[in-house]
């Protein structure tokens, strides 16, 4: 028998709202599989199982808002018969303390089970979900598309046969909607304001910065460019993760986990990369591997995070996997960023805005490409020595792009 | 596609990156970046959409200098 519970969602989320199911009883479930989408503050997450199984009970009905961790559905495993998982999730008798079996928490759940759902629940993906919300359209009135799901394109369809103006644009949300991306607005405002408070309450941080050149990084990226249709093109942000999960390898006590008073170093190099939100606000989604994969992926990999991040259509594995955070300014942003660790990661890589500075090269000036590189550390786990050198480490490393540039075995 | 098909595609274009603009407002002879909050990542998702709708493949060296929809549209025009 397996419980599954609500996943971790990162260090901002506690809590969250089932919005449906995506299986049923009786459904063959595989490792990885979507079974439900729930709401957090953030965004609507579609929840991973992480076993193989059958669905035999569903606990939660959509609706329910529930911490992290809590039972919500029970699975059998290969070689289990439906009887023998009733009989463990059987009420307990009444002799047994109700602290001593597991499977008395599971039990006190069980006995109410969720009523079968309408057999023919319609499947909406997140990404649909929120654009409805946005544009003030009831998600029940969309009409589903070809495969029987109602997907983003359904909602802009179904809004584009509601708004007549010659041109297309997004109309205005209606007051209903915008009261709740208001709400959403604060809410999320506020459990950033939570985790960010906790980690400055119990994160002894320290700070560095490095100014480095980007004459080669820049140089690199123009000439790969030069050759590459738009769908190919290369951003500066994946030449800039690459770098800081090839750098962490020799530096692994910036990678990983602070927990019950100790460290645990990374099991991967998974890069929580800050996205901002369009509405305000930001998340952390992780990409798994940096350091394995190449530039192209990593440049795939980071738009299509992106891009899913802003349309609301995250996994629940992205949302906990970070083993470090990096943030970037961008190109609109300001010369350096002294960033808040994400608990319970250990450091946090910024940069800052490419800059045209003075730069001293041979007992002379010339104005050069340059961005200031910040970390910010846990002094529970490294030092400024060690966390200089990985800065310092950091800088050479983007010295020669083409050579980083590669997957590393 | 005469001029105003032209805006009126680039538009949707952007619209689709950022839903919360409103099109109408913008100024077409005024830097694009100041008005409407786009990153990088924003820009670039952009162009691959404006290829996608027009067919127009805009090169890196190219893009850097299309700062307005004036000069978006007028590039897109001869592109065509």
């Amino acid at each position: 028998m397996i419980e599954f519970r609500l996943p971790s969602l990162g260090a901002d989320m506690d809590e969250g709202k089932l919005l449906e199911w995506r299986v049923q009883p009786g459904d063959a479930v595989k490792k990885g599989q979507i079974v439900c989408v729930v709401d957090t503050a953030k965004a609507a997450i579609d929840v991973e199982c992480w076993h193989d199984g059958t669905v035999q009970r569903l606990l939660v009905e959509p609706g329910t808002t529930i911490p992290i961790g809590t039972p919500m559905a029970i699975l059998r495993e290969a070689g289990e018969s439906e009887a023998q998982v009733e009989r463990l999730i059987a009420p307990a008798p009444p002799a047994s303390k109700p602290t001593a079996a597991p499977t008395a928490v599971v039990a006190s759940v069980a006995t109410a089970p969720v009523a079968a759902a309408p057999a023919q629940r319609r499947r909406i993906s997140p990404a649909a979900r929120k654009r409805a919300l946005q544009l003030g359209i009831g998600i029940d009135d969309v009409p589903e598309g070809a495969e029987g799901t109602v997907e983003l394109a359904d909602v802009e369809q179904a809004a584009r046969k509601r708004a007549t103006p010659p041109i297309a644009r997004a109309p205005a949300p209606s007051a209903p909607a915008a009261a709740t991306m208001a709400e959403r607005a604060a809410q999320m405002r506020k459990v950033i304001g939570a985790a960010m408070a906790r980690s400055k309450r119990e994160i002894p941080h320290y700070y560095l910065a490095e100014d480095v050149l980007l004459t080669a990084a820049t140089d690199w990226l123009a000439e790969q460019n030069a050759s590459r249709g738009v769908a190919d093109r290369l951003l500066l942000a994946p030449l800039l993760l690459k770098c800081v999960a090839a750098a962490l390898r020799r530096f692994p006590e910036l990678n990983g986990y602070y927990r019950d008073d100790a460290f645990a170093a990374g099991e991967g190099i998974h890069i929580g990369v800050a996205i901002s939100l369009r509405a305000g606000g930001l998340i952390t989604p992780a990409l798994m591997d940096v350091d394995r994969k190449d530039i192209d992926q990593i440049n795939r990999e980071l738009l299509d995070l992106i891009r899913r991040t802003r349309a609301g259509s995250l996994k629940s594995t992205e949302l906990s996997a970070g083993t470090i955070t990096v943030t970037s300014l961008g190109d609109q942003g300001v010369g350096a960023v002294y960033g808040v660790i994400y608990p319970p990661q250990v450091a946090l890589v910024g940069f800052g805005r490419v800059t045209e500075r003075p730069w001293a090269v041979d007992g002379g000036l010339r104005a050069a490409p340059v961005i200031t590189a910040t970390l910010a550390a846990d002094h529970r786990v490294s030092d400024g020595h060690r966390g200089g050198l990985f800065l310092a480490a950091l800088r050479d490393l983007l010295q020669n792009p083409a050579e980083l540039t590669k997957a590393m075995p | 596609m005469n001029r105003e098909e032209l805006l009126a595609a680039i538009l949707d274009a952007l619209t689709g990156i950022a839903p919360e603009i409103d099109a109408t407002a913008l100024a077409p002879a005024k830097p694009l970046r100041d008005q409407v909050d786009l990153d990088s990542a924003d820009w670039l998702n952009f162009l691959v959409a404006l290829h996608a709708r027009l067919g127009i493949d805009i090169p890196d060296a190219d893009a850097a200098r299309l700062t307005t929809l004036d000069r978006l549209v007028d590039y897109c025009g001869k592109k065509l």
